[in-house]
């Protein structure tokens, strides 16, 4: 019999807790405003996660920087190969990447899956018992007692960053106006680095955030620090007008069930007079 | 305050980041590596450094020099990097013949992001060793209206200059107002 409730009445941190100690299979499947995460427990641990369509192997490899989109490009073109497991054989076989690195991967993408339905403070859901996932998916199995510490304190964080960040579509950032002299060391991960990309007055955090498939916590955190790093400040969001916005990369899966920013018109080409003044400038450096 | 910018790329370890360093108001460093990060449960991530560097033009204006991760795996920021550039600089290890492949390479692909002017920086012509910029314009089948212009990335003299090349170039199919 499926285990059914909202998440508003019985959090996430609860609910894993009860398939901890219940030591419970089967696959989880939990829905809010049309996203939808499933996961896959065996004896209370977890095996498999998704969010709603974004969980092909391909797409996690990508995102996770182990391949790039030609060799996307190159396995999916082979019509024979369907399934994750011959998708990873495929890659791997051609040398594009290791066996270490897709289970990393896939690893990763179950934290992030599970960590975001920490932030829900509801949705409903199901829990089927004795469900497993299909043949044909790659499983990795991993504690729930970490998930749930990690989960809970993430939790606490979000509280924190919700109390610096509280508006995420009236909020935009750019490039801070007087940088502090000392910005050595400075090292950035490939999600910072795609918001960094969407930096433009006109851009809300929310739409970042959308356009770079990370949820509510993530941009919170991400913008956070590169405040703290002293790199971007918070404007209000100019709204005026259509505005040149940067396309998502190229081969790099979106957020699916949010709309991404709308393709950029082709950017404008630079007057004569700008192009002067930045020669004076540099003729003077 | 508007804000333009100008990519520069080329292969890894062409000097990219010593180029922006030299001329940039701001302090960038940068290199790849891999970091453990304790606080976190996850417990590696690969980080890409930034190089990113900015020359305040007048009250109005800002110019950026973004720097291309040189690993082909960090390929999918290229194109977000290029989107309204003014231009770009593909640098190019003189002292490497074997990376002029990949430099070629990249080139091409900024060439198709955009349709703006561009320069080859003959980087480290500093060393005993370095290809003339005439031998690296043909070894990267580089066309006779494109600048090829020697530099050594750590002398602020030689970066301006070619900062300006690619400047005068874009200023000859800049619009009038």
């Amino acid at each position: 019999m499926a285990l059914k409730g909202n998440l508003r009445d019985f959090t996430a941190t609860q609910l894993f807790n009860l398939i901890n100690l219940a030591r419970k299979t089967g696959a989880l499947t939990v829905t809010r405003d049309g996203a939808s995460a499933r996961m896959y427990f065996r004896e209370g641990k977890l095996i498999h996660a998704s969010m709603g369509s974004n969980g092909h192997l391909t797409d996690i490899l990508l995102r996770a920087g182990k391949i790039t989109p030609e060799q996307c490009r190159a396995v999916l073109s082979r019509a024979q190969v369907k399934t994750d497991k011959e998708l990873g054989l495929l890659l791997m076989s051609s040398g594009y990447t290791s066996q270490e690195e897709i289970l990393q991967a896939v690893r990763e993408h179950m934290l992030s899956v599970v960590y975001q339905l920490f932030t829900w403070t509801e949705g409903e859901f199901r829990f089927d018992p004795n469900v497993q996932p299909p043949e044909d998916a790659i499983t990795v199995r991993m504690d729930l007692e970490n998930i749930i510490l990690e989960g809970s304190r993430r939790m606490e964080e979000l509280e924190r960053l919700r109390d610096e960040l509280p508006d995420l579509d009236n909020l935009a950032l750019q490039f801070t106006q007087q940088p502090r002299s000392q910005l050595r060391r400075i090292h950035l991960t490939v999600e910072e680095w795609r918001v960094i990309s969407y930096i433009n007055p006109r851009n809300s955090l929310r739409q970042i955030a959308r356009t770079c498939g990370l949820d509510d916590f993530q941009i919170r955190r991400i913008v956070y620090g590169l405040l703290n790093a002293g790199l971007v400040e918070l404007v209000p969001v100019q709204r005026e007008g259509q505005v040149p916005r940067p396309l998502p990369p190229r081969g790099v899966t979106v957020g699916r069930e949010e709309p991404p920013l709308p393709p950029m018109p082709p950017p404008a080409r630079p007057t004569r007079s700008l192009v002067r003044r930045i020669i004076d400038r540099i003729l003077r450096l | 305050m508007q804000s333009v910018k100008v990519i520069i790329t080329g292969p890894f370890n062409a000097g990219k980041t010593e180029f922006i360093r030299s001329i940039s108001e701001i302090d960038v460093v940068s290199t790849e590596r891999k970091i453990t990060d304790a606080t976190r449960a996850i417990k590696e991530e690969t980080t890409v450094a930034m190089d990113f560097g900015r020359i305040t033009v007048d009250k109005d204006l800002v110019l950026f020099l973004f720097g291309t991760p040189g690993q082909r795996r960090f390929d999918f920021m290229w194109e977000i990097l290029s989107e309204g550039m003014l231009g770009f600089v593909v640098l190019v290890d003189s002292v490497r013949p074997e990376t002029f492949r990949e430099a070629r390479s990249i080139l091409d692909v900024f060439r198709n992001y955009a349709k703006v002017p561009y320069v080859v920086a003959a980087n480290k012509q500093d060393l005993e060793d370095a290809w003339s910029p005439e031998d690296l314009r043909i070894a990267l089948r580089v066309d006779r209206n494109v600048k090829v212009l020697p530099c050594v990335a750590t002398h602020r003299e030689s970066v301006k200059k070619v900062l300006l090349e690619l400047l005068y170039t874009i200023l000859e199919q800049a619009e009038e107002e």
